[in-house]
């Protein structure tokens, strides 16, 4: 009868997440599961997500209550025929839970690459890699404020063939927290020394918001570098940006203060987790993060406009380029993406905030998965 | 022992000051115009004055109650004490501290201090703050007979020893601890116990500046070369009550008037340095008078001076808070 | 980052600020231990509960200090120290020997800087341990945070975790007043992630670990992790519960905590320290002068009897507040009903 039972298990959202809990159950025992359907919510140390069903079935058992916290595979419920009897449910869920209490440990661990840290110069950065292969090799650039675990719920996806790059900027996670002048262009140039460094002479570059700029700053000066460009929500191709992000961002040392700020960055609100407005609060209080973000604000946005236009950078490019934006961003306007040449496919999705790569991971990893094709 | 002529004369106008500070204090005090506690100095002038005298502002002191001698001698300005003393904000602590805490941390002065025996663990951390920033700095602790049965002291002598930090303790012993004679109080010796923690002792008649201001330079001279703590007993006499308003009924009739009378350290500083022309006696003269003007004039400004105002009252209890 | 224990956030902390700053020193009883034995080593203890171990080895002799066992001298010299120009942290062991030293504390460094015209600055901390559960019996397990944030011119720390520990440090460290910066001693071996980078985190700022409708629990110190136990299993009974971790209890963050009984209506304060004017009355008068109307039912406090700590395991387990007891006493104020209205 097995085979007709199917676990429901503590997703892996992202390379760091060992545990997560279940906020809520959105399906109740006994509805009819649909694959893909959103049967409940998930709060990792970093972001609160939908979880969809990977099978179609009837959800006959919870076997984890609102509230728990459970490690990655982890038993959270059953799906299974009704024909199949309580009694075999049990036995499942029984054996289930015996074979992963004994083992759980080391297969939650195993596929897990901590970050390291790599010095760069007179910086240290802090890397995650993951995936390995001939395949031209793909680098993530967060936009301010962020950090390499932006790139959760891509990175992995798009490991398969190559070696995936993301890493903490300097000022952000746990890179080293100073900034020089703060501008995009020295980024850039510290992007082109850690890809030296790492030894990757090409790779497709994707970039977030001033991870965009960074990105078009490093095709400026390295383009042998970039292999494609995919650009989400990205700084650099018009004036206005939401200052009230930026300087809350900046100003907000609690998490009621803090919180209302995050929401700007996406469509869903609920999206934000408690953790995740308490690990910005505490990537704040680092010696130096504070002072770094505020040396990015100052160049990036003088006068609460964005200083550097870089569009004709991205109109010569003659290598592949996109555009993903989502139609609801409250930081950056995507009618930035307006006038570009036909050649830059510009994709809009809808009911999307400014962070698409956690909103709509999904439609992201398409993207990408087909401009590194 | 040959002293500087400024020396000599800097010296005298600090005991001077010191006298007619206090002097004119007792007079101030009779009518009700200061409030609080006041604990007199003088009597007591050569000792402070003859051991600041071989200190610099990079050089710290902690005080006693009976402080006003040794700020003056450290170089606090008379008005600013004065118009503390009479609880006005233009006086150095803002009229907050009083004459008990008159302080100047940027002399080198780390207060006088209310508590019996607080001095001395303090400058043990002076000490080891010249000793680890390296600034050729001595600590020197003013204490007196009472203290020196507080163990808080006893601990400090000890810890100075074991660290041998750079500090000198100074043993203002006048013989009374309030209305008990250190002859009850103190058991054994000032130089037993120095010598039961194995420190150097150096002693003198703290009414004689010549005195006093040889055995200072002997004792902090060893303390700044790095060589660990001394002790230095300085034996004295107060002429005043513990504090102002004492009757001083467990002191004998006449041994104020005989202190005043032989062993006054002015007096005795005038004749010896006329006597062998090292000072003449008009220079003297008119450090007297300039002196006198300086305290009718700090006197005058103190009653004249604002008072504090009531934001003051919740204002520096933290730097920040 | 990775996990670190309370010992190891500590430790981190002061390595951290003396490489950053030459005028941060330590001194105590034993911080390194070991000189004048016939082992002839140093840094033999690092501290009696190895808080400091490996710090003499890595800054000398002119930055860590081994004290005779007197408190008066050393504290006052921590004081005098950080009055002329040091950052001393001073480790007084056990706070229960604060009576040996309390006036070096309370008439020194706390009226400094008031009683001399807001002229000084005594940056200096002092770390000790308090906190019963360790079988250490009345005179080495008192939780006397009260007894200081009485003092005008402190400020107070009670962190309860190894990520607070560490931050708190560094800020208390970099404070220009004195702080008493005080460890429970059952806590150190509590592990959690801790940044390895140096982080401050803000005084008077208190933390919420959990964020609730019904009841509002704050506590201190130990008592934060005993709160959010109660407050998980009292989520599942669906009683949903705030509880306040102030971290400092000088300055205490009095916005955040009616904030949060405005929001709830029910106050329950955990303070494992004795029960006379302690914190838990202190906040109980805060809310019950400033958020009366709030509230919806008696204030309760999960406290100790008014006893010293007793050394048996069973009666030490009796006079501690728990996560049973606090579970309890939420449970009393969201049953409370007002027996008759007002007239």
């Amino acid at each position: 009868m097995t085979d007709l039972i199917t676990p429901i298990t503590m997703p892996k959202f992202g390379l760091a997440m060992t545990e997560g809990k279940i906020t809520s159950w959105n399906v109740s025992p006994g509805a009819q599961i649909d694959v893909g359907q959103e049967i409940a919510d998930i709060e990792t140390t970093k972001i609160t997500n939908g979880y969809e069903s990977p099978a179609t079935g009837t959800l006959r058992r919870q076997v984890a209550t609102e509230g728990e916290t459970l490690p990655v595979g982890a038993l959270l419920g059953v799906l299974a025929d009704p024909t199949v009897s309580d009694a075999d449910l049990d036995a499942f869920i029984e054996k289930f839970q015996s074979d992963f209490s004994s083992g759980s440990a080391d297969t939650a661990q195993t596929d897990h690459a901590e970050p390291t840290l790599v010095t760069v110069g007179e910086l240290t950065l802090r890397v995650q890699e993951a995936g390995q292969g001939e395949d031209t090799p793909l680098i993530f650039i967060h936009g301010f404020g962020g950090d390499l675990s932006n790139w959760m719920l891509n990175q992995n996806d798009l490991a398969g063939s190559r070696k995936t790059i993301a890493f903490d900027l300097p000022g952000h996670g746990g890179s080293t927290k100073t900034v020089g002048d703060g501008k995009p262009a020295t980024f850039a140039a510290t992007t082109s020394a850690l890809m030296d460094k790492l030894g990757l002479a090409q790779a497709h570059v994707v970039g977030h918001s001033l991870g965009g700029a960074i990105a078009l700053e490093l095709l400026k000066t390295f383009p042998q570098k970039v292999a494609s460009l995919s650009l989400i929500a990205p700084a650099g191709l018009g004036r206005a940006i939401n200052m009230d992000f930026i300087d809350g961002f900046i100003s907000a040392d609690r998490r009621k203060t803090l919180e209302p700020v995050l929401h700007y960055l996406v469509h869903d609100k609920t999206l934000i987790s408690r953790r995740m407005v308490e690990d910005i609060i505490r990537f704040k209080r680092l010696d130096g993060a504070l002072q770094s973000l505020q040396t990015i604000a100052t160049s990036c946005f003088p006068d609460g406009k964005q200083a550097d236009d870089l569009k004709p950078v991205l109109t010569s490019f003659s290598g592949s380029a996109q555009i993903i934006w989502g139609a609801d961003d409250e930081v950056l306007s995507p009618t930035d993406a307006k006038g570009l040449p036909d050649s830059i496919e510009v994709i809009t999705l809808e009911q999307t905030g400014h962070m698409p790569q956690l909103e709509k991971a999904a439609e992201v990893n398409a993207a990408i998965s087909k401009i590194i094709k | 022992m040959q002293i500087a002529h400024d020396i000599l004369l800097r010296s005298y106008r600090s005991m001077r000051t010191i006298r007619d500070f206090e002097e004119r204090l007792h007079v101030e005090f009779a009518t009700g115009e200061i409030p609080g506690f006041v604990h007199l100095y003088c009597g007591e002038e050569a000792s402070a004055v003859g051991v600041c005298a071989h200190l610099t502002d990079t050089d710290t002191i902690a005080s006693t109650h009976r402080g006003h001698g040794h700020c003056i001698a450290k170089g606090v300005g008379v008005d600013g004490m004065m118009a503390e003393i009479y609880g006005r904000k233009t006086g150095v602590c803002h009229g907050k501290g009083g004459s008990m805490h008159i302080a100047d941390l940027s002399l080198g002065m780390l207060g006088a201090n209310g508590i019996v025996g607080g001095g001395p663990p303090l400058i043990c951390g002076a000490a080891l703050s010249h000793k680890v920033l390296n600034d050729g700095g001595v600590a020197v602790a003013f204490y007196g007979d009472g203290a020196s049965n507080e163990g808080t002291t006893l601990e400090s002598l000890n810890l100075a020893m074991v660290w041998q930090l750079p500090a000198v303790f100074v043993c203002e012993d006048n013989g009374y601890g309030e209305a008990t004679g250190a002859s009850y109080a103190c058991a054994g010796t000032q130089k037993a116990r120095a010598a039961g923690f194995g420190m150097p002792y150096f002693d003198c008649d703290g009414t004689d500046f010549f005195a006093v201001y040889e055995a200072a330079g002997a004792a902090i001279a060893h303390a700044r070369a790095g060589n660990g703590p001394v002790m230095l007993h300085v034996q004295l006499a107060r002429w005043y009550g513990h504090f102002e308003g004492d009757a001083m009924t467990y002191r004998a009739n006449g041994e104020v008037a005989s202190l005043r009378a032989e062993h006054d350290c002015l007096k005795n500083f005038r004749q010896r340095v006329t006597e062998v022309s090292l000072l003449e006696p008009s220079a003297l003269d008119d450090i007297d008078a300039s002196v006198k003007d300086e305290i009718d004039a700090a006197v005058t400004a103190a009653k004249n001076a604002p008072l504090p105002e009531p934001a003051d009252l919740e204002a520096d209890v933290y730097v920040s808070y | 980052m990775s996990k670190k224990s309370f010992r190891q956030a500590i430790n981190e902390a002061l390595r951290q600020e003396m490489q950053r700053d030459p005028r941060v020193i330590l001194m105590g009883e034993d911080i390194a231990g070991g000189q004048g034995g016939t082992a002839g080593v140093v840094d033999a203890w690092g501290g009696v509960l190895g808080v400091t171990k490996g710090l003499y080895t890595e800054f000398g002799a002119n930055r860590v200090f081994d004290t005779p066992i007197s408190e008066a001298s050393y504290i006052g010299a921590a004081v005098g120290a950080a009055a002329t120009g040091l950052r001393p942290v001073a480790e007084l062991m056990f706070v229960d020997f604060v009576g040996c030293c309390l006036d070096q504390i309370m008439n020194q460094a706390a009226k400094f800087r008031y009683m001399f015209g807001g002229k000084a600055r005594t940056p200096l901390v002092i770390r000790a341990m308090y906190g019963a559960g360790f079988n250490a019996a009345a005179q080495h397990s008192q939780a006397l945070y009260p007894l200081f944030t009485h003092i005008p011119g402190l400020k107070v720390v009670v962190p309860s975790s190894p990520y607070e520990a560490k931050g708190l440090l560094i800020e208390a460290i970099r404070d220009d007043d004195p702080v008493i910066f005080l460890e429970n001693k059952v806590m150190y071996d509590d592990e959690e992630e801790v940044p390895d980078e140096p982080y401050s985190i803000p005084f008077g700022e208190a933390n919420l670990t959990r964020e609730g409708d019904d009841v509002t629990i704050v506590a201190f110190g130990r008592m934060v992790n005993f709160a959010n136990e109660a407050a998980d299993r009292l989520e599942k009974d669906g009683i949903s519960c705030t509880v306040v971790d102030p971290r400092t209890t000088s300055p205490l963050d009095s916005a955040t905590i009616l904030e949060c009984v405005e929001d709830t209506g029910r106050l329950v304060i955990v303070d494992e320290s004795s029960p006379r004017c302690n914190m838990a009355t202190d906040v109980a008068a805060l809310v019950a002068e400033q958020a009366f109307d709030a509230l919806k039912a008696p204030i309760r406090q999960v406290v100790p009897p008014h006893t010293p700590v007793p050394f048996a395991t069973v009666l030490e387990k009796l006079y501690l507040p728990d996560s049973a007891r606090i579970e309890s006493a939420v449970r009393s104020v969201m049953a409370y009903k007002k027996a008759k209205q007002d007239a």
